[in-house]
């Protein structure tokens, strides 16, 4: 059976993806630019809009890292105030585990979801560490084993929270004075090793019940965790053999969970340039490459690897002859992507392997390594390739990364999505109107019993 | 309106209204309390009338008709949605009336609570306030289990919950600094977005917190949105002076009101908080609220004073607070939308017609309509500094 393709709009992120260089790069942090991409994505027919969460200036070199862009905004606040100017759209933010509490997340999404008619989303990530936690009072206290324990004792107590009100609780029925159809709604005790908390929930049930859950994590760990209780993974593995292999590994971790296949969407991250032909993009993507990694950005990339100072060295000269630091991170602060290198003495010689075999500089490598786009081609050509990896179960769809505010999205929206359409993989319109319509999912009070 | 004209004029919302049994009201729209719609059309009301701002009440807890925690009631209106995000869900649908949502300091992080209120005025281009809420009660803290809170809360507590509330608006107002108005340079010649230069370490340190900094939001476009908060007693009275740009206060007539007024040199602007229930005659205002009473199965009380009649007798007494020292007014309508309606149809023409309340916006900011400059940045350099 031919699957249908969920897609998002991820508003582009402090990293070297967005590129503010541009003379068309628009502010990062008003209002309007995110109003204008949520239209564009709801004008395409989109599932959701997406936000990421960071909520520290990342440093380097013990300096406020100042290359990419800086600053965004409160997640729930602008997802609130989108939903003003939006009707379906599926309205997704991350927010941490560690330094929040359950009662007022839960509060807030249960919030967030009411005042969107249905429409929130929650990707709930770990952030741990102690550079994030001093900007906290709670501080950095959590210890990067504990995490995913915490998070899913978290999303778990949210739940207990959303479940203490039952549809049909407020009655408000002025002829008889009975507001509450009963005296303890939003009752809930609840004790973990984490949460000892006791009372009355304060938000009546949701449209949704609970809002759509989504994971990022990729570690074992993270995969079980999703398995366990997620509706949407988002993840990394866009290509045809990666995004196969994760796609199988995580659903084949369901049944466990007596979730069927359908019950978690696999929706990895994906960038994208579109030409007029696939050559015209191929040189596209070229351009954008450069405009993402400067030489000093390369640099600056390779010492997150290296974790020492590389300043002296020549960005179009050949990469440095001294080893990565083994141990801890000290180069860079307040990113998750240095974990993801693997064993850096292995991944520099694997690198400089490369650049000799190809004569590439520090940059020209950087560029080789880290920002090849997901999707490359005339709308066609691009067409194809996600109704592809859609349909070989490479995923369900994808979060797509635009790398411009706040008109990345338009060229797509108004070539890819049409063509998309036409094949009959993706909606021409909403026909629900919640995210768990959207997405397929059933109401949490409306599930056939596992 | 220049400051001079007449009372600056606000409403304080709270679900079907301030009186439990408001919901009951034929006018009433309870089964919508949980809606955007409705709080959209609430605060449209209120813009249509040129108010400077809204306030919208919030709690880390249900409704109680007990000081002491949840009760048993079924007959009054319980659950509430998150005020901020009201406020923001509100903010693209209205120009410019200022936006004051609740957000209570006690359980939360002030990294967040900077962080949201500045993001709802970048959403509300300058119109956000904050009214800060104090938790001292021993339920909610349940609902963090963070820290306990005794059922009876004694002076020394008191005085603690306030400090730290003291605290915490000063980590807030650091992060709304922490970055300065021109520090997003995009610098192409250089590759730098921000001069970090420019970017700020708050480096807050007390009994109650340390905190690190900048924010991860750039300086909001008001610079430091009104801080406000509500204020009875002397512990109170202390952090509104300290801390805040503007304080409800609860004059029970004028010369309470001259009192109250006095204790403050501006800032804080000193407001008076009033719940009304206003109707074409006294006695049909007297009457509807007996009515609501009689509902409710006890007479309405209030920590403010209530005021009961024709929106021609409040704008009396108003005009009379107002020449006492009182700056502005935050109206508690008692059922909404009658009272609100009331106000905004009923008293603000009054006012006009004596020449005391604006006809148009004069200002496009919540600062602007309060008469508050925009602040220099406490981080930035003397020439840098606006
Ligand atoms: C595609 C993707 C996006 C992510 N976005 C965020 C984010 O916005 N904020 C954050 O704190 N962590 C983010 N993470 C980090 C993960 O949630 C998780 O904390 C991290 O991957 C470590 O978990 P792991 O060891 O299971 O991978 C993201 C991860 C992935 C794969």
């Amino acid at each position: 059976m031919t699957k249908q393709i969920h897609l998002a709009a991820h508003f582009p992120g402090v990293n070297n993806t967005t590129v503010w260089s541009d003379p068309r790069s628009g502010s990062q942090i008003e209002f309007a630019s995110f109003e204008r991409l949520a239209r564009t994505a709801e004008r395409a027919k989109f599932d959701f809009f997406f936000l990421a969460e960071g909520l520290r200036l990342r440093e380097q070199n013990g300096l406020i890292y100042d290359l990419d862009v800086v600053g965004r905004p409160d997640t729930f606040t602008v997802l609130a105030a989108l939903a003003a100017v939006t009707d379906r759209l599926g309205l997704t933010g991350t927010i941490n585990s560690t330094f929040n509490e359950p009662y007022e997340v839960a509060r807030q999404f249960a919030s967030l979801d009411h005042l969107s008619g249905g429409r929130a989303g929650w990707n709930v990530v770990t952030s741990w560490d102690a550079f994030t936690g001093e900007n906290f009072r709670r501080g950095g206290f959590l210890r990067q084993e504990d995490r995913y324990l915490r998070a899913e004792l978290f999303l778990r107590t949210a739940w207990e929270l959303f479940d203490s009100w039952r549809e049909g609780d407020v009655a408000a029925d002025k002829e008889s004075g009975v507001f509450l159809s009963r005296p303890d709604a939003g009752a809930f005790a609840h004790r973990d090793e984490h949460f000892d908390i006791a009372g009355r929930f304060n938000v009546p049930r949701a449209p949704q019940g609970r809002p759509v859950i989504l994971q990022a994590g990729d570690s074992d760990k993270g995969r079980e965790f999703a398995a366990a209780t997620a509706d949407a993974i988002f993840s990394r593995h866009g290509t045809l053999e990666a995004g196969q292999a994760f796609y199988a590994d995580v659903k084949r971790r369901l049944p466990r969970y007596g979730r069927t296949k359908d019950e978690l969407l696999v929706l990895p991250a994906a960038t994208f340039v579109l030409g007029d032909t696939d050559a015209d993009a191929q040189e596209r993507a070229r351009v954008i490459r450069h405009q993402q990694v400067s030489g000093q950005t390369a640099i600056r990339h390779l010492e997150q690897l290296w974790n020492r100072d590389l300043s002296a060295y020549d960005p179009d000269g050949p990469l440095p002859d001294v080893d990565p630091i083994v141990g801890e991170n000290t180069i860079a602060k307040g990113r998750a992507s240095t974990r993801m290198f693997g064993d850096p003495l292995e991944t520099a010689r694997r690198w400089r392997e490369l650049a000799e075999a190809k004569r590439l500089s520090i940059r020209e490598l950087v560029i080789e390594v880290t920002t090849r786009q997901t999707f490359i081609g005339a709308p066609a050509t691009v067409a194809e390739s996600i109704d592809d990896l859609v349909q070989r179960d490479a995923s369900d769809g994808f979060i797509l990364v635009p790398h411009l505010v706040p008109d990345g999205l338009d060229e797509f929206a108004d070539t890819v999505v049409p063509l998309l359409q036409e094949r009959g993989v993706f909606r021409a319109d909403y026909t629900g109107a919640t995210l768990r319509e959207h997405l397929g999912l059933a109401h949490p009070d409306r599930r056939p019993a596992a | 309106m220049t400051s001079g004209r007449g009372p600056h004029l606000a409403v304080a919302l709270d679900g079907a209204g301030w009186h439990p049994a408001a919901w009951r009201e034929p006018d009433a729209r309870p089964a919508e309390l949980f809606t955007a719609g409705y709080w959209a059309d609430l605060v449209r009301e209120a813009e249509a009338a040129t108010l400077d701002f809204v306030t919208i009440e919030d709690a880390l807890g249900v409704q109680a008709a007990r000081a002491d925690g949840p009760d048993e009631r079924v007959d009054q209106v319980r659950g509430r949605l998150d005020a901020v995000l009201i406020a923001a869900r509100v903010a693209p649908l209205t120009r410019h009336i200022g936006l004051v949502p609740t957000a209570t300091v006690t359980h939360t992080e002030p990294f967040h609570i900077a962080k949201a209120i500045a993001t709802l005025d970048f959403a509300s281009t300058g119109r956000a306030g904050w009214r800060v809420q104090v938790s001292g009660r021993p339920h909610e803290a349940k609902h963090f289990g963070r820290r306990e809170i005794p059922d009876r809360i004694g002076p020394d507590l008191v005085t603690d919950l306030f400090d730290e509330a003291t605290d915490y608006v000063e980590v807030v107002r650091r992060l709304w600094d922490s970055w300065e108005d021109d520090a997003e340079i995009r610098d192409a010649a250089t590759g730098r977005f921000v001069d970090r230069d420019k970017l700020h370490y708050v480096d807050f340190e007390s009994g109650w917190f340390r905190i690190r900094g900048p924010s991860i939001v750039p300086r909001p476009p008001q610079g430091q949105p009104p801080v406000t908060a509500l204020a009875h007693t002397e512990v109170p009275y202390r952090f509104a002076a300290g801390a805040t740009d503007l304080v409800y206060t609860t004059p029970s007539d004028v010369d309470s009101a001259a009192l109250v007024a006095r204790r403050f040199d501006a800032p804080p602007l000193v407001f008076a908080d009033l719940v009304v229930f206003l109707d074409g005659t006294p006695s049909r205002a007297t009457d509807r609220k007996k009515r609501l009473d009689a509902w409710d199965g006890a007479p309405y009380a209030s920590d403010a004073a209530v005021f009961t009649g024709t929106p021609a007798q409040l704008a009396d007494v108003l005009l009379d607070w107002h020449a006492a020292g009182i700056a502005g007014f935050r109206l508690r309508p008692g059922a909404i939308p009658h009272d609100l309606t009331a106000i905004t149809r009923g008293l603000v023409p009054e006012l006009r017609r004596r020449g005391a309340f604006r006809r148009e916006y004069e200002a496009t900011t919540l600062r602007g309509l309060l008469g508050l400059p925009r602040p220099a940045n406490r981080y930035s350099t003397v020439e840098g500094a606006r």
